[in-house]
């Protein structure tokens, strides 16, 4: 019988595929909306990065769960500003296409 | 009161400085409150000086040991810093006639500067003068001996530029302070190697242990301490070749000339050596120096003033012969016969420039003495003074003059310095000579039908006569029969000459000679053929003292070519290399490179993110691919 054990490099994998799916998206992804879901994917890839060392490695504290919800709490916050500015983006430009925004530029 | 006033003699400096305040924050809009908030200074001071200096010269033991009150001005690891009041003989003599010359001169300017726009600040600045004069005077360190020295340089730049709008003023007004400016360096060296070597510029403690320097430093040190010590009088007290700062120091108004010329300003520089003459006593070669230093510029300058014109420069020659005088006698060791002459010097000396002032008030500024002439008709008083004035300075006994330049001639002769002497006997008859045409042709002999003078009023005139009765009687304090001075004023031990006669009565023949010349030259033949027929015959001599030796003219050429030149050789530097290159230069490297830079600022977000990304990645292959050590060298972590 197939024992099915999950070990850490399972989740870290999993995180890790995650991450990379994040970072494609955030790099490729044409839509600013989609690029903020992009994030919110690395970001928790992150998280289950955190979790799975907290439980792998040190069970008896929390010190993985307290920065997962760090990093859950920030990235709330960060989504806000970020849709903000998309949002208010879009009213002047009428467009979420990033390829169209280099404001920024010197 | 005496008690009163030597104990408290801090006051003499202090009065004059609080009228400056005075003045200069509460009573500048009225003027003649100012005059007298400055005149009454002054006057208190006097009182207070006298009364200490009667003090110091009833009791002996003031010769042997001053009166020292000091307080702690500041200090470090290895440097005391005291400022206080030293009273001996020498500073209470020139206590007094600083305190008393300068009063005199003070009510004289109420009269003189009646009507001019800046009455209050003069008067404030006259204070200024006095109390930086009576600070130098009083000090028992030489840092704050220093400190007064160079406010007093401050109050003659003030003063001489005073009618700030004339071109001629402001110029002079430079010229003294940049010529002192240069002395003063030395001076400053001298003064910091002092404190180096002996750890101390307390004047009693210094005179104490260079009595034994060769504990501290070498002949050598010592003697190049001392030449830059006397850098400072040379420049101060106008001797070759810095001199060229006090004849144009008239440009200021005349009682500024009397002040400058008499008692403050040009003596602080023989005070200055007379005050570290221990320093000098033990370095033969700079007591050489400052003898001959003085000796020729007594001759320098008394030929320079033989044929000068203008009234006061003519007195400004002779001011920077007579220091030269007193800088001989330093020269010699004779601390006595200097300070007397310093004594008599400023009587007789105050008194002809504020008589030339009276003189210039009545011809309203008509300075050239070719076009005055029979002014003693209309203005007997100033006449009559002046003329007691040519007699002192002339040397012509009883008066003030004989007794001290008699003094230095002893001096010279006693010492065996024969070249010296001659070169002093020779300055007393050009001296008589050039004194005497001044007063033939300013005040006698015809009078000139486009000069309407008239008599000064009485706050002018009444200086003039105390001047004057001090002049005449201010010598018989040191007569060889009743040598008072020479038993107060000394260095080392009060030295007692039998009187010599021969010189006294050579010396005076001399003074007769020249004023008889000047007499047959200038008076006797109204037409003065003579004397132009004396100028033409030798016409180089003549050229060469009007024009004072050229010094002006070779000073001005040494600027243009030398210090132009290294400034316009500084100027391109700075053009091209601290501009060009440093300046210039880096901001165009960190222009060029930002202009190169900004390409890589696409603005686009996901480039950016790229590059962040590639960073990392970076960052991570390091880490996975280098042994551990490395890495952690690399991240900055302990091994």
């Amino acid at each position: 019988m197939l024992t099915l054990s999950v070990s850490l490099h399972h989740y870290l994998i999993l995180a890790a595929v995650l991450f990379g799916i994040g970072l494609f998206g955030v790099l490729t992804k044409r839509n600013a909306v989609a690029v903020l879901i992009c994030i919110e994917l690395m970001l928790n890839a992150i998280n289950i990065n955190l979790l799975a060392f907290n439980k792998y490695i040190t069970p008896n504290d929390f010190i993985g769960q307290i920065f997962s919800i760090f990093v859950i709490t920030v990235a709330a916050a960060e989504v806000g500003v970020g849709l903000a500015i998309v949002i208010a983006i879009y009213r002047n430009k009428l467009s979420v296409n990033l390829d169209e925004f280099d404001w920024l530029k010197w | 009161m005496v008690e009163f006033a030597m104990h408290n003699a801090w006051l003499v400096p202090l009065l004059p400085a609080l009228s400056f305040l005075i003045i200069i924050f509460l009573t500048k809009p009225w003027k003649k409150l100012s005059a007298l908030v400055c005149v009454a200074g002054m006057v208190l001071s006097c009182v207070i000086a006298t009364l200490a200096a009667y003090g110091v010269f009833t009791n002996h033991e003031f010769t042997e040991k001053p009166l020292v009150y000091s307080v702690r001005w500041f200090s470090m690891a290895g440097l005391n810093i005291d400022v206080g009041v030293q009273l001996d003989p020498t500073s209470a003599m020139m206590m007094f006639m600083v305190t008393l010359v300068a009063s005199l001169i003070f009510i004289y300017a109420t009269g003189y500067m009646e009507g001019d726009p800046g009455y209050s600040v003069f008067f404030s600045y006259l204070s200024l003068f006095g109390a930086s004069m009576l600070l130098l005077v009083v000090s028992s360190n030489l840092l704050q001996m220093f400190v007064a020295w160079e406010l007093v340089g401050l109050c003659s730049y003030l003063l001489i530029g005073f009618y700030s709008h004339k071109i001629s003023a402001r110029e002079a007004a430079k010229k003294a302070f940049i010529t002192c400016r240069v002395a003063d360096f030395g001076l400053l060296l001298g003064l910091l190697s002092l404190q180096i070597v002996f750890g101390t510029l307390n004047l009693t403690e210094l005179a104490e242990k260079i009595s034994h320097f060769e504990q501290y430093t070498t002949m050598g040190i010592l003697t190049l301490i001392a030449l830059l010590v006397f850098a400072g009088p040379i420049g101060k007290s106008g001797q070759f070749p810095l001199h060229v700062w006090l004849p144009d120091a008239m440009e200021g108004p005349t009682p500024v000339s009397a002040l400058i010329h008499a008692a403050t300003m040009v003596v602080a520089g023989v005070y200055l050596v007379g005050r570290t003459l221990f320093l000098f006593h033990e370095v033969p070669t700079a007591m050489e120096l400052v003898a001959v230093t003085g000796g020729f510029t007594a001759l320098f300058a008394a030929s320079i003033a033989i044929t000068q014109r203008e009234i006061k420069r003519i007195l400004a020659y002779s001011t920077v012969s007579q220091i030269g005088y007193m800088m001989l006698a330093l020269g010699l060791g004779s601390l006595t016969a200097s300070m007397f002459h310093l004594w008599t010097h400023a009587f007789f000396k105050a008194l002809m420039f504020l008589c030339a002032g009276s003189v210039l008030h009545a011809l309203h500024h008509k300075a050239d003495v070719w076009e005055m002439g029979g002014l003693i008709k209309k203005m007997p008083i100033t006449g009559w003074t002046f003329v007691v004035g040519g007699l002192a300075i002339a040397g012509v006994p009883p008066f003030a003059g004989f007794w001290s330049k008699d003094e230095i001639l002893l001096a010279a002769f006693d010492t065996g310095h024969y070249v010296l002497f001659g070169m002093a006997a020779l300055t007393a008859f050009m001296t008589a000579f050039y004194m005497w045409r001044l007063i033939f042709l300013a005040l006698f002999g015809d009078e000139k039908p486009e000069n309407h003078p008239h008599e000064s009023p009485l706050n002018m005139t009444l200086p003039l006569i105390a001047l004057a009765v001090l002049s005449a009687v201010g010598g018989l304090v040191g007569t060889p029969w009743a040598p008072f001075w020479q038993e107060w004023i000394f260095f080392g031990h009060p030295h007692h000459a039998d009187p010599n006669y021969l010189i006294m009565i050579g010396s005076v023949v001399l003074a007769l000679a020249g004023i008889y010349l000047a007499y047959n030259l200038y008076c006797a033949d109204k037409t003065r053929a003579k004397a132009h027929a004396l100028a033409e015959r030798y016409r180089f001599f003549w050229t060469v003292s009007y024009n004072k030796y050229y010094i002006d003219e070779i000073y001005l050429w040494f600027n243009h070519t030398f210090i132009d030149g290294a400034a316009r050789l500084f100027y391109l530097f700075d053009i091209y290399v601290v501009d060009g290159v440093f300046v210039n230069g880096i901001a165009a490297i960190t222009r060029l490179s930002g202009e190169g830079l900004r390409v890589t600022q696409t603005g686009r977000l996901q480039n950016y993110a790229l590059v962040f990304f590639l960073g990392v990645l970076a960052v991570a292959v390091v880490l996975a691919f280098t042994d551990p050590s490395t890495a952690a060298g690399l991240t900055g972590g302990v091994k």
